[in-house]
């Protein structure tokens, strides 16, 4: 940290700092349903609510399912409240159908998604299957490294998600277990800050008594390539957006998270290994023990789904970056192709003559471990790869049996 | 209890709330919509799913509802309006009806969860079914509500088959058994009771719900100015009933002294017309049965 922490240090759950993020974001709807590992973050919130803990008077809908929970907090942000959920796994994909009607009305609303792999095999246990089938639903998604940055995200995502030029719903993931579960030493910013950071929500994108309207349009052919085209254009300016509200967090609180991705020890690094969430804080690790050695690697830590850091990734493809070989550790998997932070990351590098070559590893799913060890693994293999030994593109890494 | 509503025909607006609709000529989805915001108002917030209403009230840029509406997933009408409950509540918007309007489909097929939901939370809401007795947007196919024997494109009827094989859930049974503060059924034929029934419910908090009858000359096979006319043959025969549930106490607001034979109900409209004598004997035992349950629980 460059300048003085402002807050108060607490130990609390990634699940506990998420919660605390809430209750500093007053909004006026909370809408949830119960799942493993989301639980204990939707009980916090009700121990606020019921307490009048909340910074300002907040409605907690206590629904049947997910979908409602979706729906609900839609129907909130139709009459222009603030609004949150929080889900996982089947939640998520349960809600579905509900996160397309959010995004396409372009309603800010801000949820946290506890990872979790999806069934079947049924698992309680973390990966990121769940968000990365939610890829294409037109949120912005965010991927954290720990419960403070849970909490400072979610600050984020309010004010990101309700600038009048962006209006998106924003998704703040957050790897189960190993982060809702897991204590930390965690600044909790004063509601002093928080109120100069994130002003209250106003929108034009509401229902009104005096200007009554239609929302949620249906649209013919005529107007539907558009609307979508409209949609798009709002991700590529908030590209920007993120990244400059990062910036003025940074001003108020002293942390910042670099935009869409962030890196570590990658100035002058041949063998860089990317990667989304909790498993960031394990390749630093690695990282460090790696460069004493004398090994010139680095790691990409991956902030945002979508808007994708296209830009960045096709920068490591310039003749003046250092990479030689990217790897992408995906917590996830396409079926039929591969993980789908590697497609993304290939696709923006892209360009006749490449000069980077790149390896694409599957680890972490359904809780199972992503050790230093399995990370040394994987920096092993660009080092294979860099010396021009063979390696399979793509590679399934900590199986117990090859 | 009874709530006076302080409801008079004569304080009615001439203005009309839902105007222009591109529905079926005939169309009683329409009817009861229209008749329900002019006692409603224009502080009510509507809300829609997928279904016939919304295919045919909005088209970007057209719109036929005069009062602020939106519209949501088909499992979702009423978990959208639980929302936008919550939020006029805290909002400290006085005076407003927030209300759901779904078909059968919407209401006793995929949205009843989400249904149930409002009603065992009690939510501040108007729930209004229109019951055309099929999915009628996407071209008649059967749904949970649709009665024993209908032809609909998916129970069809002709050599060997029979029309639906199963009989309709009784919604109302099923939204009272929530014990909500008001539950109704209506019919687009009975119009001053259906807006008795409204502005009742208007002046109710908590969650409310009517199920409105409403023929489809579309779905059902019959002449588009026979929709009146076939909404009170259903309740002179006894195949529809007009009831309400308040304060945990059922009524039946008509009850027919002798019924009407089905079979004059059932001939005229293309879905019955595969119907025997013997079906139409089946159809008014099992009314029979029916009413004798409903009799028995008015009385107690």
């Amino acid at each position: 940290m460059t300048k003085t922490q402002k807050g108060k240090g607490r130990f609390l759950s990634g699940n506990e700092a998420a919660a605390e993020a809430v209750r500093l974001c007053g909004p006026q709807v909370i809408a949830a349903y119960p799942i493993t590992p989301q639980t204990t973050l939707m009980e916090k919130l009700s121990e606020f609510v019921a307490a009048g803990e909340m910074s300002a008077p907040c409605k907690l809908l206590l629904v049947e399912s997910e979908h409602s929970a979706m729906a609900a907090v839609m129907g909130a942000a139709m009459m222009g409240s603030r609004v949150f959920t929080a889900t996982s796994s089947q939640g998520l994909l349960y809600m579905c159908e509900m996160l397309n009607y959010v995004s396409g009305s372009r309603f800010p609303v801000v949820m946290a998604n506890a990872n979790r792999g999806t069934a079947t095999p049924w698992t309680i246990f973390g990966d990121q299957r769940d968000s990365f089938a939610m890829r294409d639903s037109g949120w912005i998604q965010f991927y954290v490294e720990s419960g403070q940055e849970a909490l400072d995200t979610i600050l984020q995502a309010y004010r990101i998600a309700e600038l009048p030029d962006v209006m998106l719903p924003v998704m703040v993931n957050i790897d189960g277990f190993t982060l809702p579960h897991t204590y930390d030493l965690v600044q909790v910013p004063e509601q002093k800050a928080v109120d100069a950071f994130l002003p209250a929500f106003k929108t034009f994108n509401k229902l009104s008594l005096e200007a009554p309207k239609c929302m949620s349009f249906a649209y013919g052919p005529d107007y539907h390539l558009e609307s979508r085209c409209l949609q798009q254009k709002v991700f590529d300016e908030a590209v920007g957006v993120i990244e400059r509200v990062d910036e003025e967090f940074y001003g108020l609180f002293g942390r910042r998270y670099h935009g869409l991705a962030d890196t570590y020890r990658c100035e002058d690094a041949e063998l860089v290994l990317a990667v989304t969430g909790s498993a960031a804080g394990t390749t630093r690790v690695v990282v460090d023990k790696l460069r004493a050695e004398g090994k010139k690697v680095g790691l990409i830590k991956v902030r945002c789904l979508r808007p994708f850091p296209a830009k960045f990734f096709a920068s490591l493809n310039s003749p003046q970056n250092s990479c030689k070989v990217l790897g992408v550790l995906d917590r996830n998997i396409s079926f039929g192709l591969e993980g789908g932070l590697y497609t993304d990351a290939k696709a923006s590098m892209y360009r006749p003559g490449a000069k980077i070559n790149t390896l694409g590893f599957v680890a972490g799913l359904g809780g199972h471990d992503v050790s230093k060890a399995d990370i040394e693994v994987m920096f092993g293999k660009l080092a294979n790869l860099a010396e021009g030994k063979p390696e399979e593109e793509h590679q399934f890494i900590g199986m117990r049996w090859a | 209890m009874t709530i006076d509503s302080k409801f008079q025909f004569s304080d009615l607006s001439d203005q009309e709330l839902l105007y222009g609709a591109k529905t079926c000529p005939g169309c009683a989805a329409t009817i009861a919509v229209r008749l329900a915001l002019k006692v409603l108002g224009e502080r009510t917030f509507v809300c829609v799913p997928a279904c016939c209403l919304a295919a045919t009230t909005n088209a970007y840029p057209q719109v036929s509802f005069a009062v602020n509406y939106v519209v949501t997933a088909f499992p979702a009408t009423a978990s959208t309006i639980a929302g936008m409950a919550a939020a006029a509540e805290m909002q400290g918007l006085e005076d407003v009806t927030i209300l759901g309007i779904a078909g059968d489909g919407g209401t006793a097929d995929i949205g009843l969860q989400a249904l149930s939901g409002v009603c065992e939370r009690n939510d501040n809401v108007i729930y209004l079914c229109y019951d055309n007795e099929a999915y009628m947007n996407t071209g008649i196919q059967r749904s949970s509500s649709t009665p024993w024997g209908a032809w609909t494109t998916t129970s069809p009827a002709g050599e060997g088959e029979r029309g639906k094989t199963k009989y309709r859930k009784n919604l109302f049974d099923i939204i009272a058994a929530h014990r909500v503060p008001y539950c109704a059924t209506a019919s687009v034929a009975y119009p001053m009771d259906l807006m008795e029934k409204v502005a009742k419910a208007k002046a109710i908090k908590g969650a409310r719900f009517i199920h409105v009858h409403a023929p489809c000359p579309t779905g059902w096979g019959y002449s588009s100015e026979k929709t009146i006319e076939y909404g009170k043959l259903a309740v002179e025969s006894g195949l529809w009933y007009l009831a309400e549930y308040e304060n945990g106490e059922m009524k039946l607001n008509l009850t027919p002294k002798t019924f009407k034979p089905a079979e004059l109900y059932l001939k005229g409209q293309r879905r019955f017309r595969h119907m025997t004598e013997q079906d139409y004997k089946l159809i008014e035992e099992n009314r029979d049965r029916e009413w004798d349950l409903l009799k028995e629980r008015v009385k107690a």
